[in-house]
């Protein structure tokens, strides 16, 4: 059997374009009202013939298709890589459509700006892509007006159907109806009609007290079926007539080149088809992923390491704190006179904080599918910028953007990974595309050692930090930071002064100070960076909960009482940390065992507040976290169990970071390889989480990284608590830490 | 060389290397994608299937060792476990990207053919295996508690 022919997946409830169109009918249709799009302007149904919705009639809007086999179906912008985004974006636009859950599916939108442009990253559309945990707060209002205005012409249809005015009209659950003449119609009954109502200029939207499905706690994600049943397809799941699967050898060192390579013992292997060089390395193909990578560990290759990275951990932390201590750097933020309030500050704390690299390792690794002919280009994968993967392989490719269609797919994780300004996987599938001549498809995949030792990481950092509280109780607080830029790849050009991203969520952001300095040294290094679920407020949350606990401490007063004083300014961080305080008992004595202890911590990112309270076990130089409670405040909660579930997996992933996360260098080489020695949490170390979320009536804000932050400094401040121990070193390492505090 | 398989009650004869993993003749040469790949190490779990009722990691399984014995994949899961703990996943939203979910389920559809009544301890024995980097842990021990309830109150436990 040639399984290659076979091209039949599907997955419930989830379609990579809107069925009965092709793909390139689909952009015609949406492409025709151009950025007027944005806030829901309706064309009327007008698909091609045969079985799907548009030609079975219906409303067709950029965002949703109301079609008269009486589904919604949602057209999702924005990347589904596990936040939620696939059911939270349709909640919102069933929500003013007020259509049924049961009706409601998910598509994922091609590449196109303005169009599905991310109006966050930019207010006119430039870029798709996802993150910054931007997804909900930046389709709220577009989705929310989508929704009004498909309902508003049901609604019209309706009424000129019943010969009866519009106000007398209801829509609930799906069903269009007139009370006073009993009449009744599902969507589907009304689509095609309604299609060819005028579109209404101005809708009226709900007021928050109104919703039924937003703010559901039981709404099931549309994804969760497909997902349990082993068949939502991710780009390492795509089959083409033909298609080969490819793995690339890459230099162990960052910048390193092929000198020279010999292919013969690879293209010995049964089942290898090529062997081609490529910018990043050299492709071994094959008919499946076991003959390609047989091919590839017989491979032989000269590398040309005269430009690679060739120092190691301990070299550039060395370099790092030379950097510290030279004058050479840029002001984030100065407030007051902090040399003097320093000076006459009552206690003192001078510390030194570290950070590794850090992978993202998400469980799919990077994989891509890429068809190419002469005029046209075909990407599969789990593309989290859309437009800019789908500039990259037109410039690999030598095609115009239009020419390359981006087939947006579910991402088993990303947590920024996928997201690169070079398109590293994207840019190589095409390369190798390319490089055999577009003769068959390729599938490439990376395998496990490839994403830990190439990655683009969570950049290394070193803090320094001189803080000091007053008789009064005012803080000063002092801080460099050194790390490497991560905005400075972008293609529009790095920033001017201070990469934003390297300090965000510093302490003259997140408290009220009138004494402060924040400045940022950038250091050269040829080691490739990336944002890292919550990006700069990974490390800058770190340093600033610790030594805000020590100050406290130095001041002889309460952690939460401290950290309160300092937030009147900022009443969501008070807010959630005032209920994390609360739910947790924090005002009763905690138990006292042996080696127990609890830390809080709170944290302001991506306009999102989340304080958590952690509870530990310390045995020997074991940690274990028994416990945590956490307050979110992420504005209107769209979707609650998602919200719950986003907490407790950013404070999973933000534990295997404090507890063991490090990619460390030996001589430029990567030191780990797979998950034995990139160690991650495993069910048996996952604490106990309690989610509570804030009630509000403010728009809605991220949760997809703002609970990553909170968890290690809360870590942290627990394991001083339960052994006086202070770690300024993550991974934490209590031997070391205890070690370093006698010396 | 020519290998019988029996998959999902099927039996499947293939062409291939008898090194090659089973991971990877299930999905390349049986269109059989549900079953994932996450490490190739037996690390993550995210390969698990079961031979003879057995979860096993598909990953570092050679085909040689699997020849004529009974392969059930995710897509094959019909136990009566295996039903309760994929509805109550769907009941509880356990999964998240639901890259890892496939060996999730087929490693607590295991254990409750086997435990039908675990307790948290032996979740975590029977669970460590299978890693979830979205960290869905606190709604898997959820889920498989429910599953257990649900197959006791339906008597197939």
């Amino acid at each position: 059997m040639d399984f290659r022919n076979s091209e039949s997946w599907t997955a419930p409830r989830r379609r990579a374009v809107a069925p009965g169109m092709t793909r390139r009918q689909f952009v015609k249709v949406t492409s025709i009202a151009g950025a007027g799009l944005t806030l829901g302007v309706v064309l009327p149904g007008c698909g091609p013939k045969g079985g799907g919705i548009a030609a079975r009639g219906g409303i067709v809007m950029p965002f949703l298709h109301v079609d008269s086999g009486n589904t919604v179906t949602v057209i999702c912008k924005h990347l589904e890589a596990g936040q939620g985004v696939c059911t939270g974006l349709p909640a919102i636009v069933a929500e003013e459509l007020d259509a049924a859950w049961s009706q409601m599916h998910v598509a994922d939108a091609p590449a196109k700006v303005p169009t599905y442009g991310n109006l966050a990253f930019n207010p006119q559309g430039l870029v798709q892509g996802t993150g910054g945990s931007t997804s909900v707060a930046n389709s709220w209002m577009q989705l929310r007006q989508a929704g009004a205005t498909a309902r508003a012409m049901l609604v019209r249809a309706a009424a000129k159907r019943w010969h009866v005015t519009p106000e007398g009209i209801m829509v609930k659950d799906g069903v269009v109806s007139h009370p006073a003449s009993g009449r009744t119609a599902s969507f589907g009954e009304l689509a095609e009609s309604a299609a060819r109502m005028p579109v209404p200029r101005h809708v009226k939207l709900k007021d928050p007290d109104q919703f039924t499905l937003i703010g559901r706690k039981d709404l099931p994600r549309l994804d969760a079926r497909a997902k349990s049943k082993g068949k939502e397809r991710y780009a390492i799941d795509v089959m083409l007539p033909g298609m080969m699967t490819a793995v690339v050898l890459r230099s162990p060192r960052f910048g390193g080149k092929v000198k020279s390579f010999d292919a013969s013992k690879a293209k010995a292997v049964p089942g290898v088809v090529d062997v081609v060089e490529i910018p990043s390395g050299v492709a071994v193909v094959g008919r499946d992923m076991w003959s390609a990578k047989k091919g590839r560990d017989l491979l032989a290759v000269n590398w040309d390491d005269s430009v690679a990275e060739k120092r190691g951990t301990a070299q550039l932390l060395e370099d790092f704190r030379r950097l510290a201590s030279g004058k050479e750097a840029l002001t984030a933020i100065e407030r007051g006179n902090v040399d003097t309030a320093l000076e006459q500050a009552q206690k003192r704390i001078e510390a030194d904080f570290e950070f590794p690299y850090l992978a993202h390792a998400p469980m799919e690794t990077l994989t891509a599918v890429c068809r190419l002919s002469q005029d046209a280009c075909e990407i599969w994968a789990g593309c989290q910028f859309q437009t800019v993967d789908q500039a990259n392989a037109a410039k690999v490719t030598g095609l115009e953007p239009h020419q390359v269609s981006i087939d947006t797919l579910a991402a088993g994780g990303s947590f920024g990974r996928r997201a690169n300004f070079e398109s590293d996987y994207i840019v190589e599938v095409a390369s190798i595309a390319k490089a055999t001549g577009g003769r068959y498809p390729v599938r490439l995949i990376w395998t496990r050692e490839d994403d830990v030792q190439h990655g683009k990481y969570r950049p290394l950092n070193l803090h320094r930090i001189v803080a000091g509280v007053s008789r009064e109780g005012k803080v000063a607080y002092r801080q460099r930071v050194v790390g490497q830029s991560i905005m400075a790849g972008a293609p529009w050009g790095g920033p001017k002064g201070v990469d934003p991203s390297a300090v965000e969520g510093n302490a003259a952001e997140e408290y009220d100070l009138e004494q402060v300095s924040i400045t940022w040294s950038e250091p050269k290094v040829g080691i490739p960076v990336l944002w890292w679920r919550s990006v700069g407020h990974t490390h800058m949350a770190f340093s600033k909960e610790v030594i805000i606990d020590e100050l406290a401490e130095a001041a002889g007063k309460d952690p939460v009482a401290f950290r309160l004083e300092l937030l009147a300014g900022h009443p969501r961080q008070a807010g959630v940390l005032r209920l994390a305080a609360e739910k947790a008992g924090w005002g009763k004595p905690f138990p006292q065992g042996k080696g127990r202890g609890r830390g809080v911590a709170v944290h302001q990112s991506f306009n999102t507040a989340v304080a958590q309270a952690a509870e530990i076990t310390v045995s020997g130089t074991d940690i274990h976290v028994d416990r945590v409670v956490c307050a979110v405040d992420c504005g209107i909660a769209v979707t609650p169990q998602i919200i719950e579930a986003q907490m407790q997996s950013a404070i999973g992933y933000g534990l295997s970071a404090a507890l063991w996360g490090a990619i460390t260098f030996t001589g430029g080489r990567v030191d780990q390889s797979n998950f034995d020695d990139y160690r991650v949490v495993r069910i048996n170390e996952m604490p106990e989480i309690e989610v509570y979320i804030v009630p509000s009536t403010a728009a809605p804000t991220g949760v997809g990284e703002p609970g990553t932050p909170p968890i290690a400094p809360a870590v942290a401040n627990a394991v001083r608590a339960a052994t006086g121990i202070r770690i300024r070193r993550l991974p934490f390492d209590l031997a070391a830490a205890r070690g370093a505090q006698h010396t | 060389m020519s290998i019988e398989l029996t998959v999902n009650g099927q039996v499947r004869r293939l062409e291939a290397d008898p090194d090659m993993p089973l991971l990877w003749a299930l999905r390349d040469h049986l269109a059989l994608t549900g079953t994932k790949f996450g490490c190739g190490m037996s690390l993550c779990g995210a390969c698990t299937v079961h031979i003879e009722g057995q979860p096993t990691r598909s990953c570092i399984t050679p085909l040689a060792a699997v020849a004529g014995k009974r392969i059930t994949t995710i897509e094959g899961l019909s136990t009566p476990a295996g039903r309760a703990v994929q509805q109550a996943w769907i009941d509880l939203n356990v999964p998240q990207c639901g890259y890892c979910q496939s060996g999730q389920i087929m490693s607590a559809a295991a254990l409750l053919a086997s435990n039908p009544h675990p307790s948290d301890v032996d979740i975590d024995g029977a669970m460590a295996g299978n890693i979830c980097r979205c960290a869905t842990y606190v709604r898997i021990r959820q889920a498989i508690h429910r599953a257990a309830t649900t197959l006791a109150a339906s008597g197939a436990g």
